[in-house]
């Protein structure tokens, strides 16, 4: 009996658990193969339904789905949180027991850590939360002019093009509430430039300078002045603010940092190509658990997750596992509320972008309703 | 002096400039910190922050395959 252990609920880990299960019926039926998926919640949270969820254009019940909606049931789910990983043992500990296994997946995903940022639980808001997207949700409907500060406190974060879409929806936002004159927007990013990407970041400042937005660049937040409303940078500006919209720094999950698997900030070292976890032949990282140098996004989750099951499914198979991941990425840049765009892009590929169009923008809204499908292991 | 290395060989943009920004931030006044990186671009970027930043640039240097760039916190 070979045990195939998955911790993580998100996209990375019930794509590679519903991958498996669909390549190694077979084996599960005959009692040669097991899969179980430890997750420390029982839901899926569909993350870039936050976006949607701040300008009410989606609803909270919406994002959410029980996992054992997702799951194929041959897949044997634990709902438990995992304590630590001891790698060289081959064995995961949780709150409840201990899963021995041959092959491991870790897809435990990013979080955000807002309170390193001094002031900034007290003096912002974000939305890559459910509570930060309610709380934000309830300031946005209130605001009714002032000064709006979308700054990103660090790199990595998930889902890299979020800050540009939110920019360019709060200009929509406040233009369909007859407010936009009232409202100053300014975005914030670290490097000398609106986004990583050279490219896309030619289109972003031509978008920003025909609706009005205002840009700062270099611009690395050390603290946030709640009292005075006034973000501090390492640079040693002072930015005021009447309603700030952070970026958080993220970080790897405390599980990593307690198995010791991480980085200093808890990423996990993986190899760009197998995404064996390095020092590890029977361990595989997926999604914004890695330290890769491509975007923390489900659409990354999904295109490793095709690697790192037929990789397994292969070996169980007797196979060799030949299957590479070269960095692929597909992201939706929503430039308003009917206008996107989107970028694809590899290790060796750079992204071209599409010109905004009204029609890449239904296409993003109708993906946003069969994301399912894609978390089933079907689209 | 102390000095720092942060090896950041094999990262893009914005990666060694990120690592650089995570460093200075916790380094005590009068370090140095030395970043490697293997992206050409940093050779720029790296110097183009240190200027706006305030600190020193003590030094930017191809060596081989990669860049080193020396980097003093003054503030």
């Amino acid at each position: 009996m070979k045990n195939i252990v998955i911790i993580g609920g998100g996209v990375g880990g019930t794509l590679v658990s519903n991958y498996l299960s669909h390549k190694l019926k077979e084996e599960i039926r005959e009692g040669k193969t097991k899969i179980t998926l430890i997750s420390d919640r029982d839901k899926q949270l569909y993350e870039p339904g936050l976006l949607y969820m701040i300008f009410n254009r989606m609803e909270e019940g919406e994002l959410f789905k029980e996992l054992t909606y997702l799951l194929d049931p041959m897949i044997d789910l634990k709902i438990e949180r995992a304590t630590k990983i001891v790698a060289d043992e081959n064995y995961v500990e949780t709150e409840k027991g201990r899963y021995d296994y041959d092959y491991l997946v870790i897809a435990t995903g990013s979080r955000i850590v807002p309170e390193e940022v001094p002031g900034l639980v007290e003096g912002g808001h974000w939305f890559y939360n459910v509570e930060g997207a309610r709380r934000l949700r309830d300031e946005l409907a209130r605001f009714k002019g002032g000064k709006i500060v979308v700054s990103i406190m660090g790199i990595p974060h998930k889902c890299p093009v979020a800050p540009i879409e939110v920019t360019f929806m709060l200009h929509d936002f406040f233009k369909l509430h007859r407010l936009r004159d009232k409202v100053e927007i300014l975005y914030t990013y670290p490097i000398n430039r609106v986004f990583t990407l050279e490219n896309v970041t030619e289109v972003v400042v031509e978008y920003f300078n025909e609706r009005g937005i205002k840009y700062k660049t270099f611009f690395n937040p050390i603290e946030v002045d709640a009292k005075n409303k006034k973000i501090i940078t390492l640079e040693g500006e002072e930015e005021p603010y009447d309603l700030l919209i952070a970026i958080p720094p993220h970080k790897g999950s405390q599980l990593i940092i307690d198995s010791g698997l991480g980085d200093r900030d808890g990423w996990v070292p993986t190899d760009r190509y197998t995404l064996k976890v390095e020092g590890y032949d029977n361990i595989y990282a997926v999604g914004d658990a890695t330290n890769l140098p491509v975007s923390k996004a489900g659409s990354v989750a999904h295109f490793e997750a095709e690697v790192i099951s037929e990789n397994i499914a292969a070996q169980i198979k007797g196979l060799p596992p030949t299957a590479r991941y070269f960095g692929k990425a597909m992201c939706f840049i929503e430039m308003g509320f009917d206008l996107g765009t989107y970028i694809w892009f590899d290790y060796e590929t750079p992204p071209k972008l599409v010109k905004p169009n009204k029609f890449i923008h239904w296409s993003k809204i109708a993906y946003n309703r069969l994301y399912w499908l894609t978390a089933r292991g079907v689209l | 002096m102390s000095r720092i290395v942060v090896d950041a060989r094999g990262s893009f943009c914005p990666g060694p400039l990120m690592e650089l920004v995570k460093t200075i931030k916790d380094a005590e006044v009068g370090t140095e910190i030395e970043v490697l990186s293997s992206d050409e671009s940093s050779a720029k970027d790296i110097p183009e922050w240190v200027k706006k930043a305030g600190h020193e640039l003590v030094g930017v240097e191809k060596k081989g395959d990669y860049w080193s760039i020396v980097v003093k916190k003054l503030k």
